[in-house]
């Protein structure tokens, strides 16, 4: 319709014409040649969503659990008179801490060391399997016991580990309580580090990984290096934030805090890895870096009305674990847009932002959502031929840019939409816009738009300049 | 008091009946209405759909206009005011552009029911409605302008409606903008939900302050034949006897 230098095309305005020209399939030619291959295929938002909603009964156990949990945190939350200003300190918390991020880290490895541990550092996801499969090597024969987390979901790790020949040892397994206790080596994830002390602390309902803790010779951490935080004190708003937030506790059932290898107390080696995986990209990102607050809580998840009906798969493409309106801004944050499943997570939100109400660190996520739309329509800019919504859209702001114009392209876009119309409604449109009418219809415009009727019934007012 | 009126494009060009019900209204209410001729759109739809360069052209646009019509700008679309109001900020920052963020902080933007509770300080406007209704307390005016029971309030007041609560009201209906089209499964499944919920009140009117999601849930009721229609609540605070 037009160059991406010269404009658009002015007959090309606002109106049902420019949208007629939409067609509804816009899916990517090399996914579906990538299926027609039989190749998997890592689908959009939207794809993915359709199939999950198509599960009736999963819809309903998710609907169930999210109004449980929103009830739960509700309370929690309420009996706290002072959990806004709660909310404003967490959030300052975290974002001194994401400000000198470096200093904190190198803080936190020169404390690791000074109390006998090992800090790596990883910079993606296989960097940190690679890592901790030596670690776990080194440390001898016989099972290692894995307390799944976010971080060891996210990386992969206990497939991977499983994947080498180790023997993994589930310790949130039932039977795998009483094992742990004969595993040479333990591998846990790690909820936040305090940098000046060189502590790492884990969350937990249960005592899984507690007694990875204490039992094996040698310990392996794995931590997003976003969840350092300066000093103790600090720990003390995230202690409360946290569990009344994600699961409506008052507090953790357990928390653990450990620095370094104490002699004949716990583990003999104790070694923490740094994961980046994206996280440098984030906080390069000047408006992005913001989602680095995220302590992990899940309470976004709870009140999001989109998650309660398609859960967690469609928001979370590559099965890395972090899903819900902070997935959608996550991962799309930290692999860039390029690809078509990143780019279609910031536009599965209605922006109705419940989930930045309850989020404990005052994380905006509709403002990052709207962030990462800019970003996906920007890198689309530069294709050499316009995608047919950029070219709509364009359409749409220049007939904007005129009163006149405006007014001409509702007249004729008003024609076109009554031709569609039986009885003062349409049940049909056609192209992209044939989504809208396959649940919903639209009212037929009217003969006189607004401004009409305001010049008809005021003409000698004044101006209505 | 002078008040410059800002009709919403989609107001304008769909449901021209609220721009003239807010007209009536403050009219009714004493107070001089201006229209000026060269609105026409405050950039939302570019902004939330990640078109930032055309979202700051019609919002220099947008500023533009209202500066020059001096004083109160009043709009009966909550998401227009939240954007004119939150989203300027944004958008002028995205663009690198100072004298964008001091003009917008410079509007002074009222969604009407803050207008009419917070500046005039009336709640009973003198309407009557004699009908069931309920009232959807939208996402944008419910959290982005937080206008809380203020349209409630000017319900209350109205001379024989019947005010129902709506279950699960602050809950999204699902529209979203472009969201409709985009990920037109889920946004149909929300709007499932929230017609559910409407249809439970036995309300014949549902009410809301934008036009918008009103399109969303009146277009899934029609499709039911649900018998429920949808009215802007300016329309019925305007209404002073029965409008059908
Ligand atoms: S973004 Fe979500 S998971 Fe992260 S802290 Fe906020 S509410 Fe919790």
């Amino acid at each position: 319709m037009t160059s991406a230098a010269g404009g658009p095309d002015p007959h090309a305005g606002f109106g049902i014409g420019a949208l007629l020209g939409l067609v509804n399939g816009q899916q990517g030619s090399a996914a579906r040649r990538r299926r027609a291959e039989g190749k998997p295929v890592v689908p959009r938002f939207a794809e993915a969503a359709r199939e999950a909603l198509a599960d009736a009964g999963a819809r309903h156990e998710l609907a169930e659990s999210a109004a449980a949990a929103r009830e739960r945190t509700a309370a929690a939350v309420s009996e706290l008179p002072d959990w806004e200003a709660l909310r404003a300190a967490g959030a300052a918390i975290r974002d001194r801490a994401l400000l000198d991020l470096d200093v904190h880290l190198e803080t936190f490895e020169q404390a690791v060391a000074d109390a006998g541990g090992t800090v790596h550092w990883a910079r993606d996801a296989s960097a940190a399997r690679r890592i901790v499969a030596s670690l776990v090597r080194d440390a001898g024969d016989g099972e290692v016991a894995v307390a799944d987390g976010p971080v060891l979901r996210e990386t992969g790790l206990a497939g991977s580990l499983a994947a080498r020949g180790l023997a993994v040892l589930d310790a949130s397994g039932p039977e795998g309580r009483d094992r742990v206790r004969a595993a040479r080596v333990a591998v846990t994830g790690a909820d936040f580090l305090v940098a000046d002390s060189g502590t790492v602390l884990l969350l937990e309902a249960d005592g899984a990984a507690r007694a990875c803790l204490t039992l094996p010779e040698t310990l392996v951490c794995v931590a997003g290096l976003d969840r350092v935080v300066p000093e103790w004190e600090d720990m003390e708003v995230l202690l409360q934030l946290l569990p009344r937030a994600g699961r409506g506790d008052r507090l953790s059932p357990q928390v653990s805090a450990w620095s370094g290898a104490v002699p004949g107390d716990g583990p003999g080696e104790v070694h923490v890895v740094l994961v980046d995986n994206g996280r440098a990209r984030i906080l390069a990102d000047e408006v992005g870096r913001e989602a680095l607050r995220c302590i992990g809580c899940g309470a976004c998840s709870a009140v999001c009305p989109v998650y309660e009906r398609v859960g967690e798969r469609p928001f979370d493409p590559r099965g890395t674990g972090r899903s819900g309106p902070i997935g959608a801004v996550w991962t799309p944050l930290a692999r860039g847009v390029d690809r078509a499943p990143e780019a279609s997570l910031p536009f599965a939100s209605t922006l109705c932002g419940a989930c930045a109400d309850v989020c404990p660190v005052k994380i905006d996520i509709p403002g990052l959502l709207v962030h990462l739309r800019g970003e996906v329509v920007d890198a689309r800019r530069h294709r050499p031929v316009p995608t047919p919504e950029l070219a709509v859209m364009r359409g749409v702001a220049w007939t904007m840019a005129d009163a006149r114009r405006f007014e001409t392209a509702t007249g004729s876009g008003a024609r076109w939409a009554r031709l569609l119309s039986r009885g003062g409604r349409i049940r049909r449109l056609p192209g992209l816009l044939g989504r809208w009418t396959e649940a919903r219809d639209l009212t037929a415009p009217p003969a006189e738009p607004f401004r009409a009727w305001w010049r008809r019934r005021a003409p000698s007012r004044r101006s209505t300049k | 008091m002078r008040v410059a009126l800002f009709v919403a494009c989609v107001d304008d060009a769909m449901f021209p009946g609220t721009g003239r019900a807010v007209t009536s209204l403050l009219e009714r209410l004493g107070h001089e209405v201006v229209f000026p001729a060269d609105q026409t759109c405050c950039g939302q739809l570019h902004w939330t759909t990640g078109y930032r360069r055309e979202a700051a052209g019609l919002a220099r646009r947008f500023a533009g206009v209202f500066a020059g019509a001096g004083g109160t700008v009043v709009t009966p679309s909550a998401s227009c005011a939240a954007a004119v109001r939150s989203s300027y900020r944004s958008i002028a920052r995205a663009a690198g552009d100072p004298g964008l963020e001091r003009a917008a902080a410079g509007l002074e933007v009222y969604e009407l029911t803050e207008f009419l509770v917070d500046v005039l300080g009336v709640t009973d406007v003198g309407a009557r409605f004699p009908h069931r209704v309920t009232y959807q307390p939208t996402c944008h005016a419910a959290r982005a302008l937080r206008v809380g029971d203020r349209p409630l309030r000017l319900l209350r007041a109205v001379k024989d409606l019947e005010l129902v609560e709506l279950p699960a009201g602050e809950e999204c209906c699902g529209f979203g903008g472009a969201f409709a089209v985009k990920n037109a499964d889920v946004s149909v499944a929300m709007v499932a939900d929230k017609v559910r919920h409407v249809r439970d009140t036995g309300a014949d009117v549902v009410c809301a302050l934008d036009n918008a999601c009103l399109a969303h849930i009146g277009g899934a009721l029609s499709r039911l034949r649900a018998g429920v229609r949808t009215a802007h609540l300016a329309e019925i605070l305007a209404s002073t006897g029965d409008p059908s």
